[in-house]
């Protein structure tokens, strides 16, 4: 145990680097999923179309290739950035919108007709339909399976230790091989500083689904 | 495919509709003419890097690999499938002191890194990569799985529980028999969306060095040179796209299938999307 | 349909027959392998682990499958490369022949517990000897003293001995001894990759200054590429001697496997294992270090 003790700050460096990569990704990846899954329901057959093959496209590709296009393909193209992260965070947040996508949608199926049919007859467009009325009761439904797809973003960020990012997982690596005696000592600390952003989230998700959800 | 959510577009909408479609789709094939030019200019497809793919040991490694992922995939898929609906029953049990271990362990095992179970499984347990693999996926996917069926359950009408406990079942009959099969049905499109996920984490065995599609890939790379890499990995992306489109569609296959033959219907959460279940919905009402 | 299948068929036979040609052109360092003589029941004192092996007629040999020159998997599925040359050698005077042995690939977390549990008999990976290591494993050997060095862009001039990397990005793989080292010992700025080649496309993109490992890698890479990349300076700057690892205190087997390297050393079938692997990047064979029988 007390190698994870001596090396404390290096878990602290990896556990806010794993801390930053989560929250940056999972912000962008609400936002660009939310708004994929409002032209997946549009009337415009182009952004229907669009919204489509991009989420079937990522939610198929593990995300290995997904970090692989963004971290080497991308530079190929022009697109050079000084930081990986860069690179890291757009894998993860193109990665996990497919996933909200889908999320919000299969939300604003479960939204009632009669919502959608009510708000139509007083003189709704599809904006406002989808802004006041449909959206806000979907994401209702949809934040528990949400704050699920944060939690597995926060561990496929691992991934991007792989990647040209030194993460948690990366500095764990990293102790493991610089203390071969201890390796389950070093492994043991990683799990747990995993658990230390994860547990919460859980927790999160299902108090929120006791306090939104519609009583039936 | 009319919907509820906007009035069926007239003359003028559709045009914009149309001329927005279109001027959308001619600058995304633009995007990727340009995609390609630029990559053709740096010699990605070059005939000499692809004909590697007309190579048999190439084939031979990509079929191994993949070989390797849907085994394990499968395997994990049908030993976590039945311990997560077990696990799902235990997590909603009306005794206490069932109820809160298994939510404990199942909260744990959600928040664990795949790749650090599968890990954890081989240092500790000495077992073979494949096995290390399986049982990650395994410890995972059933915390997910409980989660998804658990989640259908609770988006079940009332009635459905109270008509089996109406007619003399015990709490647990109407669980397993009235409950957990609708449940099953029900959440049919995130347990399928699971199963991918889980296809695709098995790329995560890399860690323990077991053998499948995306290490093989790897590996290939590696021994043939880095002028291959962009070939090698394009091809991979693509028997993943196409493997797991597949598994989605099959199962949307089984689903349909299984579902004309049920008298009582399933019960497909009203849609306020699409417009062609409207008479279907008003019926049952 | 027949016209069709036959012009096919001849279609593959001239690609493959092109590729075939190409390769061998671009290539010219792919590692090849050697078959020692097997020795003829060798005999050895009961109980020892020598007498175990040779009585079951296999080895169970742990290496890298991702290390070129020393250990690296071929499209067939086997590990080819200097480590691996060395597992055949020692087989050989076991009486077990190359094709008898088991390979099974460690990655660098494993290669302790595997030794531990017994799931390999003994581990030739790049293993470095270390003392944290040797409180759970012994080393017989070093059988080869690889040195840390830099690779950098050709055109690079700023890099010439590892002081230069203070603060600069160098790329090497996760949790590897080398990347320890570049940012512990020369504070350089690590960009973390999951193999080496992998560090190939950010050093010519120039999104790292740098790539680090030992000497013989890079030389590898250097050797495939030579207009792009080079090696900032012929010296290294560490210390690694790769060791031989085994159970703990079997110490019989241990010094048995050092009488052997140093006779390899001896009868030059040391120095034909090098020639075949990584003899093919670096010319001047190595000689074999003083075994540390600690």
């Amino acid at each position: 145990m007390e190698v994870i003790l001596e090396n404390l700050p290096l878990y602290w460096e990896g556990l806010l680097r794993t801390l930053f990569l989560s929250v940056v990704s999972g912000i962008i990846a609400l936002v660009l999923g939310t708004l994929l899954a409002a032209a997946r329901v549009s009337p415009v057959a182009a952004l229907r179309g669009f919204s489509t093959v991009y989420v079937e496209i990522l939610r198929n590709t593990p995300l290995t290739i997904a970090f692989f296009f963004a971290a080497i393909v991308l530079p190929r193209l022009g697109v050079t950035f000084q930081q990986f992260e860069v690179a890291a965070i757009i894998a993860l947040s193109a990665y996990t919108a497919a996933f909200i996508a889908e999320a919000v949608r299969s939300g604003v199926n479960s939204v009632p007709l009669g919502q959608a049919e009510a708000a139509r007859s007083i003189g709704m467009n599809f904006g406002q339909v989808l802004n006041l009325i449909i959206l806000p009761q979907a994401l209702r439904t949809v934040i528990p399976p949400l704050i699920n797809i944060l939690i597995a973003l926060v561990k496929n960020s691992s991934v991007a230790g792989a990647f040209f990012v030194l993460e948690l997982f990366g500095y764990g690596r990293q102790l493991a091989n610089a203390n071969g005696d201890q390796v389950m000592a070093v492994l043991l600390g990683v799990a747990f500083f995993y658990l230390l952003l994860t547990i919460p989230l859980g927790i999160l998700a299902s108090t929120v689904e006791r306090k939104v959800a519609i009583a039936r | 495919m009319t919907s509820v959510l906007y009035d069926v577009p007239g003359p003028k909408a559709r045009r914009v509709s149309l001329i927005g479609s279109v001027v959308g789709t001619v600058l995304i094939l633009g995007l990727l003419a340009w995609i390609g030019m630029t990559l053709a200019q740096q010699g990605i497809f070059e005939g000499r890097r692809w004909a590697i793919f007309t190579r048999g040991d190439v084939w031979t490694l990509l079929a191994y690999g993949l070989g390797a992922t849907l085994t394990a995939a499968a395997l994990a898929a049908v030993i976590a499938f039945p311990l997560g609906l077990m696990f799902c029953l235990l997590r909603i049990s009306l005794v206490a002191w069932i109820r809160i271990p298994a939510r404990v362990v199942l909260e744990f095992l959600r928040g664990m890194p795949v790749v650090l179970m599968m890990l954890f499984v081989l240092l500790v347990f000495g077992t073979s990569s494949f096995v290390a693999v399986v049982t990650g996926l395994v410890l995972y996917n059933t915390a997910i799985f409980a989660e998804i069926i658990r989640a259908g359950i609770q988006s079940l009408p009332k009635g459905q529980r109270e008509a089996g406990l109406t007619i003399g079942l015990t709490s647990f009959q109407s669980r397993l028999l009235i409950e957990l099969p609708q449940a099953v049905r029900r959440m049919m499109p995130s347990l399928v969306a699971q199963l991918v996920v889980l296809l695709k984490d098995t790329s995560l065995g890399y860690i323990v060095a077991y053998g499948e599609l995306l290490r093989a890939v790897q590996v290939m790379a590696d021994f043939l040179g880095n002028a291959f890499l962009f070939p090698i990995f394009f091809v991979a992306a693509a028997i993943y796209i196409v493997i797991n489109i597949c598994v989605s569609r099959l199962a949307i296959w089984i689903e349909r299938r299984g579902s004309t033959k049920t008298a009582g219907g399933v019960a497909p959460a009203p849609t306020a999307v699409v417009a062609p279940e409207l008479p279907e919905v008003t019926e049952r009402k | 349909m027949k016209a069709f299948m036959t012009r096919r068929k001849s279609f593959f036979v001239a690609a493959t027959a092109a590729l075939a040609l190409s390769l061998s052109a671009c290539g010219g360092s792919t590692p090849g392998t050697s078959n020692p003589t097997v020795a003829d029941k060798p005999t050895f004192a009961a109980g020892t682990t020598m007498a175990k092996l040779t009585a079951a007629g296999t080895i169970k040999i742990g290496t890298k499958y991702d290390q070129p020159l020393f250990g690296q998997v071929g499209l067939d599925g086997k590990p080819v490369g200097f480590d691996v040359e060395m597992g055949k050698l020692i087989a050989a005077k076991l009486g077990i022949a190359a094709d008898k042995i088991e390979w099974s690939e460690t990655v660098s977390a494993n290669r302790e517990p595997f030794i531990e549990q017994g799931k390999v008999d003994i581990v030739i990976a790049t293993y470095t000897i270390n003392d944290k290591r040797k409180q759970v494993v012994s080393f017989a050997g070093p059988y080869y003293e690889a040195g840390q060095a830099l690779m950098v862009n050709k055109d690079n001039t700023s890099i010439t001995k590892p002081e230069d990397v203070a603060g600069k990005k160098v790329c090497s793989v996760t949790g590897s001894t080398p990347a320890a080292t570049i940012v512990d010992k020369y504070k350089a700025e690590l960009v973390p990759a999951a193999t080496y080649s992998a560090c190939l496309e950010p050093l010519r993109n120039k999104q790292v200054e740098a790539i680090t490992t030992d000497n013989v890698i890079l030389a590898g890479f250097v050797d495939k590429e030579p207009d792009a990349f080079k090696l900032a300076s012929d010296q290294t700057f560490t210390k690694e001697p790769y060791g031989i690892g085994l159970k703990k205190d079997d110490t019989e087997f241990r010094n048995w496997i050092n009488d052997q390297l140093e006779a390899f050393g001896k009868d030059g079938s040391y120095k034909k294992a090098w020639e075949a692997t990584a003899g093919s990047v670096i010319k001047t064979a190595p000689e074999l270090p003083a075994i540390n029988r600690y």
